[in-house]
């Protein structure tokens, strides 16, 4: 059954396995998210639960989104996110989703919105290699040929300068190391996009499904 | 005391002697040999302590057969049983690198008062 939730990023620290090897791990505050709406094939064209997470003072919300939450008798609910979801009737209106639907040594997916970066080059950006810095080189970082001379123009996709980060990315994989319900933690293995006290949404790992 | 800090709390070990950088230490490290685990001891001068937190970690430097060897051990490891002080040397930094560089009787590093 596909399954989520969302959460907050905390932080990195590392961990101790018995044996000794130390792992680096990222501490999430996952949950308790609550769900909001159904949405479903008769009404919206597709199935998928709406889940709601974390907190905001009352006068932020719009009178729309105080209604949309009191309609369901929901309390009001800082982030929004749809899961799709192949069984509706496995979740009510109300129903509180916590950091205990992920189990130790479970493979996960974590989407976040990476920490931008304003414009970059193409050395930042892409990867790209430098030029000599000295002895009379007057190719520095700059991106240097576009392209061929024949078609006369470049080619669309061309890697260059430009905006780098805040978008959204998926890390694959990531294996949860520990599972604390009671303080709605999660842990897992290594890095996670976006910068702490960002909005992370935490699921089922596609490629061990 | 934020959440990462408070959760690196439950790991620390708590036992831990206090030692500095010219500290002579004997660390007691678990070895595991095919199913077997045995003690071996590592004995040297701390030429520096790094990091703080769960991160922590120290090195250890001793001439053997000749050769300099220098092991980095994280502080809160469980495969270290147990860190014994043997002599406490007094000296003026907190990274003792110009000890790589000296042998013999150079290398000595005066006991505390």
């Amino acid at each position: 059954m596909p399954k989520g939730i969302l959460g907050k990023k905390i932080g990195m620290t590392q961990i101790f396995t018995e044996k000794g090897l130390a792992i680096p791990i990222t501490v999430i505050e996952a949950g308790p998210c609550v769900v909001v709406q159904k949405k479903t094939m008769e009404t919206d064209g597709y199935q998928a639960v709406q889940i709601g997470f974390g907190e905001k003072r009352e006068r932020l919300f719009t009178k729309p989104l105080k209604g949309h939450y009191a309609k369901n008798s929901v309390r009001p609910l800082r982030f929004l996110r749809e899961l799709k979801v192949e069984d509706l009737e496995a979740y009510q209106i109300g129903q509180e989703i916590k950091a205990d639907i992920f189990a130790q040594g479970e493979m996960v997916d974590i989407v976040g919105k990476s920490k931008g970066k304003g414009f970059a080059g193409g050395i930042e950006r892409h990867g790209f290699s430098r030029g000599p810095m000295a002895h009379g080189s007057k190719y520095h970082r700059g991106s240097g040929s576009l392209g061929a001379k024949g078609p006369a123009r470049v080619y669309k996709g061309r890697k260059m300068p430009g905006h780098l980060g805040a978008e959204r990315v998926t890390v694959q994989n990531l294996e949860v190391i520990k599972v604390d319900a009671d303080r709605n933690l999660l842990a897992v293995k290594g890095a996670i996009p976006g910068p702490k006290g960002g909005l992370v949404i935490v699921k089922p790992s596609t490629k061990s499904r | 005391m934020n959440l990462i800090q408070s959760l690196e709390q439950e790991q620390l070990k708590k036992d831990i002697v206090s030692f500095n950088p010219g500290d002579t230490v004997r660390i007691h490290v678990k070895v595991v040999e095919g199913s077997r685990e045995r003690i071996q001891v590592f004995e040297g001068v701390v030429i520096r302590r790094k990091g703080g937190g769960i991160g922590e970690t120290f090195t250890v430097r001793r001439v053997s057969y000749g050769v300099g060897v220098e092991r980095t051990f994280p502080l809160h490891t469980p495969k270290i049983e147990r860190i014994e002080v043997v002599r406490r040397g007094r000296v003026r930094r907190a990274r003792l690198y110009y000890l790589r560089g000296l042998r013999g009787k150079a290398a000595r590093i005066q006991d505390k008062r």
